[in-house]
């Protein structure tokens, strides 16, 4: 049988992408006693222990409680103010309306580092730091310029015949904008809040800044396994494999929008 | 589409406009504020002028960690872009296989930076790492948390390993706006593979391209959580990007005036690579609609 080149370079490249993941889901099924003293390339006693003391003891699954509560009060305000402005964008052009939204994008693209401390002070100034909603409004930095930019991008796709037929059939701009003209882009809003939620997801310096004990995210939380015993490898190796889950489970239904969504809408 | 001129937009954009304000434009005038004075805590400030300005400008310290982050996102694009373009050209084009390697080729993106992290650092490790293991039965001497090669190799290629299919998606997604027309043209023409690399699917692609350089010169440029995890900027000060770099300084050692200096000349680099990708953005757009 002769096998494509083009497909033994796509096996090579999927390999080199799965092993690093495959070390650690092995991992997070093995006793430390068998990560430290042996090496296996699978759980020779496949225990399920890791999994267990996370979803077990609440300083471990409320890390998932709180990155869950603010990277959903973070897609709910990005998505509610980016729906109006984006199509604004798309429709009509007024003063100032290139700047603003190249502004936007320098938002997308402003290092969290620069921001951590001003935010740290801004937030405990008004008295929100360790709060969940503090952490939603500061992933708005990226994330509202992101919405924004990827709704623009759908909506220009929809004609502008629509509008002006709703507007003479006597819808009001309100009714018409959540009857008629999100229904058409709802693949649009569904790949805002995709990427909305996967860049609150990943991210860790400002949310780690902006927090401390109530609304601590799992990432932080992943990095006290160092304890008097040592390393707690297998508990960190599954706290890892349980915060890829979420992205893993709704990749599917965004695969053929993925490089639209990186691209801020564009391609 | 041509787009009717109505002030009254302003309105549609106003909380969008004041949500960003919020997170962007009050701390940034905080980091402004401090820039420009000294302080010995208790929240008496100063005046320093620019004196912190000609220090940063001046700091070997700063000069150092610039150069390897130059460094490193030169590497990083250099590795990427080709890599991205090669596998791109190498996916299936349609069918169940395009779907599954979409949706594979995608999950690193979707990792938490830290997890991303934490997955290198246990997979390099000597001790308890497949890579790094493996390296060592091979007898090559690896250990990234005392060599500052080794700790520069795990980096890059992490970041290959993280980012790699970025450009490859985007390039993939130009790839596919290619009529079928052009490639039978081509064929009639006999041209040779490279032909149609070079004449077709390149200029086809260009405008994605520059559009994964961009993000990913962007997004090395400011990378912090992934080597800060593996490395934690080391050993020495070896893989202390300006990130890494500007977070010691702010936060670990309190030194807000020069740390806001960096802050703000850190940002102006970043302004103008996003007028750039702007430009970029807004070019396309204007190419599509033709």
């Amino acid at each position: 049988m002769r096998v494509k080149p083009s497909a033994f370079v796509m096996t090579l490249y999927l390999l080199f992408l799965m092993v690093p993941i495959y070390w650690l889901v092995n991992m997070s099924l093995k006793t430390n006693t068998e990560i430290t003293s042996t090496f296996t390339l699978f759980p020779r006693d496949l225990t399920l222990r890791n999994y267990l003391v996370i979803l077990t003891d609440p300083s471990w699954y409320m890390g998932y409680v709180n990155s869950i509560i603010y990277v959903t009060m973070n897609v709910v305000i990005s998505l509610t103010v980016a729906l109006p402005a984006a199509y604004a964008f798309s429709r009509y052009s007024f003063m100032g309306d290139k700047h603003l939204f190249f502004w936007l994008l320098t938002n997308r693209m402003a290092p969290p580092a620069v921001f951590a401390l001003p935010f740290f002070q801004l937030y405990s100034s008004v008295g929100l730091f360790d709060t969940h909603i503090a952490v939603a409004l500061a992933h708005c930095l990226f994330n509202v310029p992101l919405a924004v930019w990827i709704l623009e991008g759908f909506m220009r796709g929809v004609p502008k015949e629509i509008d002006e037929t709703a507007y003479i059939d006597g819808y009001s701009f309100p009714k018409f904008f959540v009857k008629i003209f999100m229904p058409l882009i709802a693949s649009g809003i569904g790949v805002a809040a995709f990427f909305c939620f996967m860049f609150s997801w990943v991210e860790l310096l400002l949310s780690r800044t902006l927090t401390s004990v109530n609304a601590k995210p799992i990432a932080a939380t992943m990095t006290r396994t160092v304890s008097a015993s040592g390393m707690d490898w297998g508990v960190l190796a599954a706290a890892g494999v349980l915060t890829i889950v979420p992205g893993a489970l709704v990749i599917y239904f965004v695969r053929n929008y993925i490089a639209k969504g990186f691209a801020l809408g564009r391609v | 589409m041509e787009k009717t001129v109505n002030q009254k937009a302003w309105f549609l954009v106003l909380p969008v406009l004041v949500i960003v304000a919020f997170s962007a434009i009050i701390p940034l005038m905080t980091v402004v504020n401090y820039s420009v004075n000294d302080t010995f805590g208790n929240n008496e400030f100063f005046w320093a002028g620019l004196e912190w300005f000609e220090e940063m400008v001046t700091s070997s310290r700063l000069h150092d960690a610039l150069g390897r982050q130059i460094l490193f996102s030169g590497i990083i694009l250099a590795i990427e872009v080709p890599l991205g373009i090669f596998i791109a050209l190498n996916m299936p084009k349609s069918g169940f296989w395009a779907s599954a390697c979409l949706v594979a080729m995608a999950l690193p993106l979707l990792i938490p930076f830290n997890v991303v992290g934490t997955i290198w650092q246990i997979f390099g490790r000597v001790d308890i790492g497949l890579l790094g293991h493996a390296l060592a039965a091979l007898g090559i001497d690896y250990n990234y948390t005392n060599d500052s090669l080794d700790a520069w190799i795990t980096v890059v290629v992490m970041d290959v390993w993280h980012w790699t299919s970025l450009v490859a998606l985007l390039a993939y997604a130009g790839l596919q706006s290619i009529p079928q027309a052009y490639y039978q043209a081509a064929k009639i023409d006999q041209a040779s593979r490279w032909a149609v690399f070079r004449f077709i699917e390149l200029p086809k692609m260009k405008g994605v391209l520059l559009i994964a350089i961009l993000l990913r010169f962007m997004d090395s440029f400011m990378i912090y959580t992934e080597p800060f995890v593996v490395t934690g900027g080391g050993p020495g000060n070896s893989t202390t990007f300006l990130s890494i770099d500007l977070v010691k300084m702010a936060v670990g050692q309190f030194d807000l005036g020069p740390a806001a200096a960096f802050s703000i000349m850190y940002f102006l680099v970043i302004l103008l690579v996003s007028w750039v990708f702007y430009t970029v953005m807004t070019n396309l757009d204007r190419e599509e609609q033709k």
